[in-house]
């Protein structure tokens, strides 16, 4: 029987981690005075993970730390730290965090007879009681295991013993040990069996050639949590980032406020507009016009006075501001006068997870209205299935929770028609539909725009062909007799 | 200079404690100080000495510092470990 049986789990007092999208994974934080033992193959981002728990306590909510350490010394942790941003031995030399030195001492020892670990639990306290804390880490358990590993019944017994007495103090406790495999035995010698309240799990795994690494809440005693593995990254200056995925809940607010698309007629034939905080998709073969279609939104709302932004993976700046200009648009002015921001990169410059939060940065940044990415199609290139569509989630999410408006392009492999994969994606993800079509008549080739969806708004149903000249995109009549226009490029119909 | 590092009147801290008084029979016992550490009582003793277990007697001579662990219950082992010439048979 441990002390916290008679726990409500209901009203279990949640320790923020700083990790935002993990505290949501796990109801709001850990909880209080209970162990988490945080699982992970070398490299995948434990000692990071626990010292920002660590960290974030200490800057954000006043609650001090204490940091044992049973591989490396004090001192290689502050400076490997100090990447992230975090002042270890600032804080230290303020009295806000206190460092047990567990580090392999440069001496022979021997094991004769029982002992107990009391010499730890004296010293963890004893620096408990000097930085009045309320986080206790250990780094790693493993070591600790490794240290002692004639004797793993002591260990266990001690370590169950250690994590009693602290959680008894109130203090919220987060112990690193070591996997093997990514898949498989929890962790080296099981220590979770014994510990634990809590078991997180860090994976960095190889994938197609990308890494991929994730975070997984696997156990919670007597409290909901998320489930599954949810992808997320490391970044200087922050540390853990994580995706939110299965946390996110439909709760962003719709408004039925509307914003121009840039182009008169398509406005019309939305109804009115896009919805300001909503998103769209343009989908099109390659040269139906869909830069243009971006181009057309990013101008419409700088000339109502709002901000864009637009990320670009497929054209250089130089190619975007010349395509624009042709079309009568002038980017480099409204960039100058800082109501317009490009941002170009090569999908494969970074991971998915990392254009992930580097869009949000920047647009915490920048605060634009409205956002424009294209494409899709190039970003999906870089990413397996899964990581893919929990890129797609991630980003339409965020789009929406900000109320900025936002506009993708998805390119479709064959000409005339068909589905290209993010459009399956992001189909049901998004709340409107513009599609770009090759359309056939006779002898001539036409462009045909069809507004497919439009999410709690009347729409035009009808086929218009458009052309292209350089003051931009005009709609024409509806086509009369059009093909099918979502047959791919080898059905014929009569 | 033998230090033992304790935990208050644990079982294994008691017996660490007898058999250290043990020890000192085998030994020349005026040239060697033995001082005895509550790691209770005095934690920051325990952080400077970086003490995980206890009980643990230390060592500290020209060479090496050796350490041994537990309750030190194989007297001519916790010698021979240490290097110190038994004064008699243990």
């Amino acid at each position: 029987m441990t002390p916290d049986d008679n726990d409500n789990p209901d009203i279990l007092e949640r320790v923020k981690t700083g990790v935002n999208a993990f505290d949501e994974l796990v109801m709001g934080g850990l909880p209080r005075a209970r162990t988490t033992v945080v699982g992970g193959s070398p490299g995948s981002g434990k000692t990071v993970f626990a010292t920002q728990f660590l960290a974030h306590g200490i800057t954000m909510y006043g609650e001090n730390g204490v940091l044992v350490t049973f591989e490396e010394p004090p001192r290689d942790i502050e400076a490997n730290m100090r990447s992230f941003g975090w002042d270890l031995a600032g804080w230290r030399r303020e009295g806000r965090l206190a460092f047990v030195d567990a580090s392999p001492p440069a001496n022979d020892e021997l094991v004769i007879g029982d002992f107990d670990l009391s010499g730890l639990l004296a010293r963890i306290q004893h620096s408990v009681k000097a930085v009045n804390a309320r986080r206790v880490v250990l780094d790693s358990l493993t070591q600790l295991f490794d240290h002692f590993i004639a004797d793993p019944k002591i260990l266990r017994r001690e370590l169950f013993h250690i994590s009693n007495a602290l959680k008894q103090s109130g203090l919220t406790v987060l112990m690193t040990a070591e996997r093997n495999n990514e898949y498989g035995e929890i962790t080296r010698h099981r220590l979770e069996e014994f510990v634990a309240d809590n078991v997180v799990i860090l994976r960095n795994v190889l994938h197609r050639e990308k890494r991929r690494r994730t975070i997984e809440v696997l156990k919670m005693r007597g409290s909901h949590h998320a489930e599954g593995e949810a992808p997320f990254t490391l970044l200087a200056s922050h540390g853990v980032v994580a995706v939110p995925l299965s946390s996110l809940r439909l709760e962003q607010q719709s408004s039925m406020v509307r914003v121009t698309s840039g182009n008169p007629a398509i406005d019309e034939m939305c109804g009115g507009g896009f919805f300001r905080d909503s998103v769209t998709l343009v989908s099109g073969a390659t040269g139906t016009g869909k830069t243009l279609l971006v181009t057309n939104f990013l101008a419409g709302g700088v000339a109502a006075g709002e901000k864009a932004i637009l990320f670009g993976y497929e054209e250089s700046k130089g190619q975007l501001y010349r395509n624009a200009s042709g079309w009568g648009v002038d980017f480099a002015r409204m960039e100058a006068e800082g109501r317009l921001k490009v941002i170009c990169l090569y999908p494969e410059a970074q991971s998915l997870p990392d254009h992930l939060v580097m869009v949000q940065s920047l647009v915490d940044e920048f605060q634009p209205n409205r956002i424009a990415v294209d494409s899709l199609s190039a970003l999906e290139r870089i990413a397996p299935d899964t990581g893919f569509r929990e890129f797609l989630i991630s980003l339409t999410s965020f789009i929406k929770k900000r109320e900025i408006a936002g506009l993708c392009t998805a390119t479709s492999k064959s000409l005339i028609g068909g589905e290209s994969a993010s459009e399956q994606h992001i189909s049901t993800l998004t709340d409107s539909i513009v599609l770009l079509r090759y359309i056939q008549e006779g002898e001539t080739m036409h462009r045909g725009l069809m507004v497919l969806k439009m999410r709690g708004s009347e729409h035009a149903k009808e086929i218009r062909r458009f052309s292209i000249d350089g003051s931009g995109m005009h709609l024409g009549e509806p086509f009369k007799d059009a093909p099918n226009v979502f047959a791919g490029a080898g059905a014929e119909y009569s | 200079m033998l230090r033992l590092y304790i935990a208050g009147n644990s079982s294994s801290s008691r017996r660490a404690e007898q058999n250290v008084m043990h020890l000192r029979k085998f030994m020349n016992a005026g040239a060697w100080k033995i001082e005895i550490i509550d790691v209770l009582a005095r934690p920051e003793l325990a952080e400077q000495a970086g003490i995980l277990a206890t009980p643990t007697l230390t060592y500290e001579n020209q060479g090496r510092p050796r350490r041994v662990v537990g309750d030190l219950s194989d007297t001519r082992r916790v010698l021979e470990f240490l290097g110190i010439e038994a004064d008699g048979d243990a």
